[in-house]
């Protein structure tokens, strides 16, 4: 775990969500809120979780910090580094590579500029492998941030990559004509709703 | 023959519909629900008994009997019902299109559910990466709340229900149900040693019932048009509809419900737009998520997609996520990326898994490269049987199995894969 020299405390919009968090479990089992907690400090701490963080969540859950320390380094989407603002998961795992995921890989190495596992020298994107991230009848795809992209090609995950590199916020969801997972090719069932896939147009079904 | 939409459950899998509460009552999500609740705790469970539903999260054990292992009275100790939506078999994404577009089949099966074994709070156990999926089923608890079709009096019939989400934090292994419920207590999600069972001793020390989505997600429709139906639709012992994941080397990968049963060759060809490039270049099928061994081109001619006959067939309906590999693919690369994972995903609790999952992928790396000798294919098996059935939970059985399906159908392409014993080496 790393230092950040800095001190950690929940801010007041993170504050209103710790009690309301804390209150799903029973007395005496506050613990159970350690990993949303954790969640909450990372996404205060700029998409990180320092030792100063880790041991604040320890305080304010009354934890021992060997508990919370096994936590934060169990679990893959806790980051124990600094990271970029943005971070991108390609998953490569077997149903995104058998359509196409090592393109999607060397587009976003291309479009960065870095490998995987590494940082943009702006500290604005970090690349990763993912593993199965489970829209894999969307293959191939990739999350950044909290957001999916899916059915991608070479295009559609630079022009996703340019969009945000420029501030933009990219469309979520397919990248082709599909509103979701349904057949690209039209309904082999509920075919009544057919005139509805028609009049919303393309993806992005959330 | 096809399932008729009249007997899909599923009615707005794709999203085209609105998945709250106006758009879902329309579609007969909360009907009576008070009623349903009116039948009471036995005969509920007798219902889904009959029924013949098998768990859909991949073990296919019989969702009335796992309900039935609940203590009768609540005593001192509450008792939880934990749904498992920590979706993350390589292949399956059934559970993700439940949450954001049916997620009041879901919340109200749960209610009915918690009822059933004497519940009063649900946990839905999301894997974090479900982001926006999260987002779209808190809102719809919300509105069910605000509704009051659960809460203090949940549809009126007196009865208190709260239905929590917990999110997960990246961690395959949460899925299996005693790690999940290690991690909502807080802790690594590391499986613990049965006896006891949840049933008796679950989350927070209480007896706790766990399902999957889609095995609660069904109920209430099942009791609204009753277990002859339900029964009725697929085969014995393999009732019902079932959600098919169809990924991979298909011309159009979908998400589709269909009967319990359907030939695998007609779920590809009907929904899925065939193998592409035709039936005749399939190399391979893994029919029920990474965990289950892969079926040959012959064998999948012939496979129907439930639990009983891909058993037979040594393989497993699993999740039912269908994942297609045409003549393309290099099956050893495809099976060394499923060792990757679970070497990847061993949560290092039990020795054989932690260190066997790593020799795996090792030596699937060192066939997959032409560095192995003919030597490591026979110890590579040997591995796989050390682990199989010498951990406390299946991920070491999942590992195992894809390669032990591959050596079955595909030893000669690892044998021509190894490297030659050189001149020296050979004399």
């Amino acid at each position: 775990m790393r230092e950040s020299g800095k001190e950690f405390s929940f801010n007041e919009d993170t504050e209103a969500m710790v009690q309301s968090t804390i209150a799903k479990y029973p007395k005496g089992w506050e613990a159970s809120a350690v990993m949303p907690l954790l969640d909450l400090a990372q996404r205060q701490n700029h998409g990180w979780l320092s030792k100063e963080a880790i041991d604040y969540v320890s305080q304010r859950l009354n934890m021992p910090p060997i508990r919370v320390y096994e936590v934060a380094t169990f679990y893959t989407m806790y980051n124990l580094e600094p990271i970029g603002k943005h971070h991108v998961e390609v998953c490569t795992n077997l149903p995104c590579w058998l359509r196409g995921s090592d393109d999607i890989v060397a587009a976003c190495e291309k479009a960065l500029n870095i490998t995987m596992g590494e940082t943009t020298e702006d500290k604005t994107f970090t690349l990763s492998h993912a593993e199965c991230l489970g829209a894999c009848v969307n293959a191939p795809m990739m999350q950044i941030d909290d957001e999916y992209y899916e059915d991608l090609d070479t295009a559609s995950t630079i022009s996703i990559i340019d969009a945000l590199k420029a501030g933009k916020t990219p469309k979520n969801g397919s990248q082709s004509a599909r509103f979701s997972c349904e057949p690209a090719t039209g309904l082999t069932s509920l075919k009544h709703q057919e005139a509805l896939l028609k009049s919303e147009g393309n993806g992005g079904s959330l | 023959m096809m399932l008729k939409d009249v007997d899909r459950i599923f009615t707005n899998i794709y999203g085209l519909e609105s998945a709250m509460l106006k758009g879902s009552k329309k579609r007969g999500d909360w009907n009576g629900t008070k009623k349903l609740l009116g039948l009471g705790r036995d005969k509920i469970i007798d219902i889904i008994k009959e029924s013949g539903l098998r768990g859909r999260g991949g073990a296919g054990f019989s969702t009335g009997m796992k309900w039935s292992f609940m203590p009768q009275e609540v005593g001192d100790r509450p008792h939880y019902l934990i749904i498992n939506a920590d979706e993350g078999e390589p292949g399956t994404c059934k559970d993700r299109e439940i949450m954001r577009h049916e997620p009041m089949k879901l919340i109200e099966g749960a209610l009915v559910a918690a009822f059933a074994i004497g519940a009063h709070v649900a946990y839905c156990y999301v894997r974090g990466e479900f982001y926006r999926e999260t987002k779209v089923l808190q809102s719809a608890v919300d509105e069910a709340y605000a509704a009051g079709l659960i809460g203090d009096n949940a549809c009126k019939s007196g009865f208190k229900f709260d239905f929590y989400i917990h999110r997960g934090m990246g961690s395959y292994i949460c899925g299996e149900e005693s790690a999940l419920i290690e991690s909502l207590e807080g802790k690594k999600g590391q499986p613990r040693l049965k006896p006891p069972f949840p049933a008796n001793v679950g989350v927070f020390g209480c007896p706790t019932t766990v399902n999957n989505v889609e095995s609660i997600a069904v109920v209430p429709t099942i009791i609204r048009r009753g277990q002859e139906w339900f029964s009725g639709i697929g085969k014995p012992n393999n009732a019902g509809t079932k959600l098919f994941n169809i990924s991979g080397h298909v011309n159009s990968p979908c998400t589709v419900e269909e009967e319990m049963g359907i030939p695998l060759r007609e779920l590809i060809d009907k929904h899925a737009g065939g193998v592409r490039g035709g039936w005749k270049n399939l190399k391979a099928i893994i029919p029920g998520g990474a965990s289950v061994p892969l079926l040959t081109k012959k064998q999948a001619e012939y496979a129907t997609m439930d639990f009983d006959s891909l058993r037979e067939l040594r393989s497993g309906l699993g999740t039912a996520a269908v994942m297609v590999m045409d003549n393309s693919t290099d099956i050893l690369r495809a099976i060394t990326r499923l060792s990757a994972f679970y070497k990847h995903e061993s949560c290092g609790q039990c020795t054989p898994c932690r260190e066997g999952t790593g020799w795996l992928w090792r030596v699937m790396e060192r066939i997959c490269n032409g560095d192995a000798t003919a030597e490591e294919i026979d110890m590579l098996e040997e591995v796989t049987k050390q682990i199989e059935g010498h951990t406390i939970c299946a991920l070491g059985d999942a590992a195992a199995w894809p390669i032990q399906g591959l050596l079955r159908a595909f030893r000669p392409e690892l044998e021509s894969r190894v490297k030659k014993p050189s001149t020296a080496e050979a004399a």
